[in-house]
């Protein structure tokens, strides 16, 4: 059985776990909660962009940079075929 | 496919379930603090502040400030259902029940010691005990939360611990504490973290 290959890396499952909880997360939010750090989390972010998976929007906030995470509809659906695949692989060794 | 790895295979599939299931309630921990609530129930606060400093006894003090403490708490608890509700968050989720468990055992324990206080006449402390126990409830549910929220509930400590030194300024200090903490925190919840 395939796993979705992008988001079984765990950081990148983590990412897309998050957004899924909640309607945005700021980058630093995101290293809080997943322990990542600055530059492991901005690599795995960058993949998912680039999938498609999550959005990210960049402002200030006063003078302090702010870069905002939401995941998207595409990402949405990879993480529900992943959880999908889990549970399938769980019922299927239940039944062996 | 050897037993052996059959059960790995599942171990691991439950593992990810576990994980994701852990990231996707800390990722709501940040959002069901709700910030309209709280800025509701800070309104509730300051105008407590204001009827109580003019109540005629102590008794009616505790009365008016009791009625205000059961009014904000169900406003608190209508605004996180709602909020969880527009996120399509589940109420009973493992964020908001951290949250909940962390937050009610202060609230139990200030509850009992007020009728415990106030069955023995003894109202002088009562501000100290609401802030304290209530900053300590609000610093450890806001562990998993943002920022703001342990702040919140550490200015709130600091508060009942001003209200030991200083008891005649007890019901100022409410009004500081439940009326403008709650406001403040609350806005800065909602600007940043999904209203």
């Amino acid at each position: 059985m395939r796993l979705e290959g992008l988001i079984h890396e765990r950081l990148r499952l983590g990412i897309v776990s998050a957004l899924a909880g909640a309607p945005s997360l700021t980058f630093v939010e995101l290293k809080a909660i997943l322990g990542a750090t600055d530059g492991n989390l901005s690599v795995h972010a960058r993949r998912l962009e680039e999938a498609g998976y999550i959005s990210c929007t960049k402002g200030f906030d006063g003078r302090v940079p702010r870069t905002e995470f939401r995941l998207t509809e595409d990402g949405r659906r990879a993480l529900r075929r992943y959880l999908d695949h889990l549970e399938a692989l769980i019922e299927a060794t239940r039944k062996r | 496919m050897a037993a052996g790895s059959t059960a790995n295979l599942k171990d691991r599939a439950e593992e990810d379930l576990r994980f994701i299931r852990d990231a996707m309630g800390r990722g709501a921990a940040f959002t069901c603090v709700p910030g309209r609530g709280g800025v509701a129930m800070g309104a509730v606060g300051a105008v407590a502040a204001v009827l109580a400093s003019r109540s005629g006894s102590p008794r009616a003090w505790l009365a008016l400030w009791v009625a205000a403490g059961a009014l904000a708490f169900g406003i608190g608890v209508v605004a996180i259902l709602r909020k969880a509700r527009r996120f399509d968050h589940r109420p009973a989720g493992s964020a908001a029940r951290r949250f909940a468990l962390a937050l009610l055992p202060p609230l139990v324990a200030g509850a009992a010691l007020t009728a415990a206080l106030a069955r023995a006449g003894s109202y002088t402390f009562l501000p100290a005990v609401w802030l304290l126990f209530y900053g300590c409830g609000v610093v450890g549910a806001g562990v998993s939360s943002v920022p703001v929220v342990p702040a919140f509930g550490g200015a709130l400590v600091l508060l009942g611990l001003a209200a030991l030194l200083w008891p005649h300024a007890g019901n100022a200090l409410l009004g500081v504490g439940f009326g403008a903490g709650h406001v403040a925190s609350g806005l800065i919840v909602a600007r940043k973290h999904g209203g």
